[in-house]
């Protein structure tokens, strides 16, 4: 018989589901499950400075790992201060358990002190989520919490547990088990043998790949399948890494910021083989020009997704790697000689370009040079704008989980806090997070923590002294009245971070930019590297919002732009 | 896969109405569940009923819904919901509502 109190239980099973690392900040209402960790000897704890950043450094555990990561947070405002994270994972599927305190039960729906609906709030972001209401219950919620964040498509929950029922004691005699996923499979036989007739009976398909790749680890399946059939294939922002992209079938990722060639071979296609991608609208571009002339093979675990905004001929709804391994047989070993050759007259007529590629103080430049400096093992992590596209475009992703970014909410703020998470699940790697001037300010507090754990990570500041990509879309689409988007009083972040305890040093008053870049990326522990960047360096090309993909502005061969 | 639409479109004029009947675990936050996500899907909800069954462990939900052609995706993101166990489709004439009529009147 087993006798413990419910934050007891909490974290026993925690240990259970083998968590080692969970990040959050205390408070009134989730002492006891504070004092219960405090008694854990296999979770250490990772002291955020704001909860935002102890959601994100979650994600950035998930992320990087593909397994579940745990955050806390007290009830009121380290609940709606933890929202946005969860929302972001709730886009980007990622596996998130996020357990916050709440006030006694008696107190609750009393307008108590610290007091908000974190349950009402947290529906529409998460997968699903609970209000405790006994000790007994975190036996069966704990447990169900871990199978709905992995099961299927992934996705964040949240569980609520009043003050009250962290204390109640409760007796059990068993340890709950740990529960079993099942796996959706919607499709016959029949269907796959359809789609490998539509992919042989193709002439100019285009294999499609997202996010769900990484989430079902089905990088080399589709490798596989692209290989045998020769696919050009794309991939969207979060599908960045399933294909190398030096690999010869890989085009680059699609839609808003493609390189012109990208698009241009996904107006020509005649068979889109989407496989864990949902037609986000970044990458389709006005959806009802979106390859026009292509039929539909949508393999996908969400049967949600299919259907949703583009209808599929065949649908394939399980699990995308089995999928993508049971169609391997199933399809011809091709060549398709001129629909490659055609590729290849779009991407020389139409090439990615790349401006200052070897000035490693512009954007361009800068990543590619950090991507030579480090290995493939590296973590690349981003914030959100300009600076974000630019490495999207530019890093060469090789491997799946090498990019940590948020592609569905696009949260500035990002960057930094999943950064650190990702150095706390492999210390040994280095990670690199690449940030603006405007989001690297959202969550920079995080340095605090980044300099007490000693994380191996580099911050890199690409600043403009602007919101750019706000700026950039006001230059494009609003005639230039740039408002609120240029900031007048300019930060100093090396002094910043060195007040933080951080070590930092600034490219643009180096005498030798390289040699500092390399030492300070080699240097262990955390850097922050300021890179001033002008304002008008943009990223092209670009997709007007709402335009279709084909009414790409600047990035042409041969135009200075 | 379960084209649960398909039935629909063969049913004359009253092809984007249904009444959905759902079975669904009974705890205090579930209507929101489903309440939320036709708000957030815009999704059309023309009426809905909620009792208790089986000894208060479940609900039975009845939901009379306008598809616009979506009554396809409307059934799979209520099959999503981890509280909702089945879904099933009536047509639009189902009595549950008409029934109910007599209650809903202006005057
Ligand atoms: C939390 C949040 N607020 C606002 C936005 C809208 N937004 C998108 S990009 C951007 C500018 C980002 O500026 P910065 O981080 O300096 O990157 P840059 O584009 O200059 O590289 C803004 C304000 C957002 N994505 N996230």
């Amino acid at each position: 018989m087993h006798k413990m109190n419910g934050a007891e239980v909490t974290i026993r099973l925690l240990e259970r589901y083998g968590i080692d690392t969970i990040a959050g900040i205390p408070g009134g209402s989730n002492l006891p499950l504070y004092d219960a960790l405090s008694q854990s000897g296999t979770i250490r704890h990772i002291l955020a400075r704001h909860e935002q950043g102890a959601g994100f450094m979650a994600q950035g555990m998930a992320r990087a790992t593909g397994r579940p990561a745990v955050c806390f947070a007290t009830s009121g405002p380290g609940a709606t201060n933890i929202l946005t994270a969860i929302a972001d994972a709730k886009l980007d599927s990622i596996p998130v358990i996020c357990i916050t305190g709440q006030v006694p039960q008696a107190m609750i729906g009393t307008d108590a002190f610290q007091e908000v609906d974190t349950y009402g709030m947290s529906i529409p972001i998460t997968k699903h989520n609970f209000l405790v209401r006994s000790a007994k219950e975190l036996l069966t919620v704990i447990p169900a919490a871990f199978r709905i964040a992995t099961e299927g498509r992934p996705g964040p929950v949240l569980i609520d547990i009043p003050k009250d029922v962290q204390l109640e004691s409760v007796e059990f005699e068993n340890r709950p088990e740990i529960l079993p996923k099942s796996i959706l499979k919607n499709y016959t036989d029949e269907d796959l043998r359809q789609a490998a007739m539509m992919i042989n009976a193709a002439e100019r398909p285009v294999l499609y790949l997202g996010g769900g790749i990484m989430h079902s680890e089905a990088s080399s399946a589709a490798i596989n399948l692209a290989e045998k059939n020769a696919l050009p294939t794309t991939m969207t922002l979060l599908g960045l890494g399933a294909m190398p992209i030096d690999h010869p079938l890989a085009l680059t990722m699609l839609g808003m910021h493609a390189a012109r060639y990208t698009n241009l071979v996904m107006e020509e296609c005649d068979l889109l083989v989407v496989a864990g991608a949902r037609f986000d609208d970044r990458a389709t571009g006005k959806i009802a020009e979106f390859c026009p002339g292509a039929k539909v093979i949508h393999i996908d675990i969400d049967p949600g997704e299919v259907d949703k905004l583009r209808t599929a001929q065949v649908k394939l709804v399980g699990d995308v790697g089995a999928i993508l391994e049971e169609l391997l047989p199933l399809v011809e070993t091709m060549k398709r000689d001129k629909w490659r050759a055609r590729v290849a007259t779009l991407k020389s007529e139409y090439p990615f370009v790349m401006p200052d590629a070897d000035n490693p103080l512009m954007p361009y430049g800068l990543i590619r040079r950090i991507a030579e400096i480090v290995d493939d093992d590296a973590i690349i992590a981003t914030d959100v704008g300009k600076h974000q596209m630019w490495v999207a475009q530019a890093y060469p992703f090789r491997r799946p989980r090498q990019l940590l970014t948020s592609g569905g909410l696009g949260t500035m703020g990002f960057g930094l806090p999943a950064a650190i998470g990702a150095s706390l699940a492999w210390p040994a790697r280095t990670v690199i997070c690449f940030s603006g001037d405007g989001s690297i300010l959202m969550n920079i507090q995080e340095l605090a923590t980044a300099v007490e754990q000693q994380v191996n990570l580099k911050v890199v500041v690409l600043n403009n002294t602007s919101l750019g990509l706000v700026r950039q879309q006001q230059d494009l689409f609003f005639g230039k009245r740039y408002f609120a988007s240029e900031y007048r009083n300019h930060v100093d972040f090396v002094t910043i971070a060195r007040g933080f305890g951080m070590q930092a040093i600034d490219l643009g008053e180096s005498v030798d930019p390289v040699a500092d870049l390399t030492a300070a990326i080699r240097r262990e522990g955390p850097c922050l590297i300021h890179v001033p960047i002008a304002r008008t360096e943009e990223v092209y090309p670009m997709v007007p919002p709402g335009a279709a993909n084909i009414e790409m502005i600047g990035g042409e061969k041969n135009a200075d732009c | 896969m379960q084209t649960v639409e398909s039935k629909l479109v063969t049913a004359g004029d009253n092809r984007n109405k249904a009444v959905l009947e759902l079975t669904v675990n009974n705890h205090p936050g579930v209507m929101s569940h489903i309440c939320g996500l036709f708000s957030r899907r815009v999704y059309n909800m023309e009426g809905i009923l909620c009792m208790p069954i089986d000894d208060g462990r479940l609900s039975r939900v009845w939901i009379r819904v306008t598809g616009n052609g979506q009554l396809e995706q409307i059934a799979k993101q209520l099959r999503k919901l981890e509280d909702v166990q089945t879904v099933r489709y009536h047509e639009a004439e189902h009595e549950v509502f008409v029934q109910l009529e007599d209650y809903f009147r202006v005057s």
